[in-house]
């Protein structure tokens, strides 16, 4: 794949260089796809430890007497619930119930959120903030470009983490963060994640994100830590049944149809973006929904294929890939409702040929 | 990326050895590595014909299909029955134990690049 031009570089550009990178663009950043092996790279995560920069993803975070308020109308979660110090994961969707992106917000402390949100949806979600906080006691404030992230996933991450810093990991419990010094260098540690695995998110300055990766490189080499692109994150990701933006999530879909329907908490008090229209659809019959698709031998049905209940279309695949960990063909895809029940034969069009699959319960793969 | 001075290559990144008639036929380092681990190969049945310039099977990797082109016409006299199995094989060793099929040729073998002339190619690329 040619590397564009065009693209945005994170500050680790010439570390994953140095590192013999194959770069791809995503949402207009150059990123590593992967370094050598992409299986290899997913092999590491489920057993031993993978080293990722995500540093395209943004960082927005919201001050103030009412952080916690106007957080509240913007999204559709309860972040006035949120503990500082804890995470939750949550939607930012428009008046109509679209879903805008699917974000994690970081209690940082009491008048203070950090909301991360997708690469390609940076400047959507900074813009709706940015709008939504009028009237309310808070600023929103993008600091995306001065802020990088790298992920440590796998297994042995907590070691990998323990042998960079003396910060009490045993304490840090799944969705929450802490500031901590690694080695010199003040970044917020999160115990959060894409891959399945348990896993730590570290932002960290830009500038700061090289001399980062360093430490964390060491620190893992003897836990088997190798770097990873994204190739690998995207199957990660689908073995454990998290949604895509732009595959399982999309503005013309709704937390509803996602099988996401737990993160609009209608019993917080007070308004926010798109109440009325979620109410709505909540009542609704969705009709169709995101299932997951267990196929077999090794041809993947893939994004946009046609799922079939005999020759009659009854859904569309939005990702889909031979899974690494477990050697059969899985899929996530839309399908009418009737079609939607764990053990229900389908079939999917693989460029002409029909290829049977069944419908089975998400997630693919879940840690022991 | 290694590429062979005794063989022959395609645009497409195929490369081509020709023995007696018969053309044993892969597809190039290069794209075996464009296109990262390779996890299916779909190739034509032995007895069947392929056609110069058509698609005569696909290489699936995780994230990727591509279709293969048969740099010749003629019929398949023979193909690689490990990369059913073990399709990694064609990004370990693409051009000897990774081959992906015999052809018996009927016609002409079109014009073709040299190793010198491919790796110009993929240079630009």
């Amino acid at each position: 794949m040619p590397e564009s031009t065009q693209s945005r570089e994170t500050s680790l550009h010439a570390v994953h260089k140095g590192l013999g990178a194959l770069f791809t663009d995503f949402a207009g950043w150059s990123m590593p796809v992967r370094y050598a092996s992409e299986l290899a790279e997913h092999k590491a995560v489920r057993e031993a430890a993978g080293l990722f920069d995500l540093s395209h993803m943004a960082e927005i975070h919201v001050r103030g007497a009412q952080a916690a308020d106007v957080l509240d109308y913007a999204l559709v979660g309860n972040l006035t619930g949120v503990k500082p110090g804890r995470a939750r994961y949550t939607m930012i969707c428009d008046a109509d119930g679209g879903v805008l992106d699917d974000l994690v917000v970081y209690r940082l402390a009491d008048e203070e959120y950090l909301v991360v949100a997708n690469a390609g949806n940076a400047d959507v979600v900074a813009e709706a903030l940015a709008e939504r906080v009028a009237g309310f006691d808070a600023v929103v404030e993008n600091r995306s470009a001065d802020t990088a992230l790298i992920a440590v996933q796998g297994p042995r991450a907590v070691d990998v983490l323990a042998a960079a810093t003396d910060a009490d990991l045993g304490a840090l419990k799944y969705y929450a963060s802490v500031p901590v010094v690694v080695k010199g260098h003040e970044v917020l540690l999160a115990r959060t994640g894409y891959t399945g695995e348990d896993g730590f998110e570290l932002f960290v300055p830009a500038a700061e994100a090289p001399a980062l990766w360093r430490i964390l490189t060491e620190a893992g080499e003897p836990h088997g830590l190798v770097p990873c692109g994204l190739a690998c994150r995207d199957t990660l990701r689908l073995e454990a049944g998290m949604p895509l933006y732009g595959n399982e999530l999309t503005r013309e879909l709704n937390p509803f149809a996602a099988g996401l329907g737990r993160v609009v908490k209608f019993e917080k008090p007070g308004d926010f973006v798109g109440r009325s229209a979620l109410a709505d659809l909540a009542k609704a019959d969705v009709p169709r929904v995101r299932v997951g698709l267990r196929g077999a031998g090794r041809r993947a049905p893939r994004h946009g294929y046609a799922v079939l209940s005999g020759d009659v279309s009854v859904g569309d695949v939005t990702s889909g890939a031979l899974s690494p960990t477990l050697g059969y063909p899985i899929a996530m895809a839309y399908v009418d409702r009737a079609y939607a029940e764990p053990g229900t034969k389908l079939s999917v069009d693989i460029r002409g040929r029909i290829e049977p699959v069944e419908v089975v319960d998400l997630p693919f793969y879940s840690r022991a | 990326m290694s590429i062979p001075q005794n063989l022959s290559y395609t645009k497409e990144h195929e490369w081509l050895s020709v023995v007696d008639g018969v053309a044993t036929v892969g597809i190039t380092a290069f794209a075996a590595e464009s296109l990262g681990d390779i996890v299916f190969v779909q190739l034509p049945a032995v007895g069947g014909t392929v056609t110069a310039g058509e698609v005569f099977g696909e290489v699936e990797s995780t994230k990727s299909v591509s279709e293969l082109y048969s740099p010749v016409s003629g019929e398949v006299v023979e193909v690689n029955e490990t990369t059913s199995d073990t399709p990694e094989v064609v990004n370990s060793d693409p051009y000897t134990e990774g081959w992906l099929l015999k052809v018996r040729l009927t016609g002409d073998v079109p014009e073709l690049l040299d190793a010198a002339a491919y790796a110009a190619l993929t240079q630009e690329n």
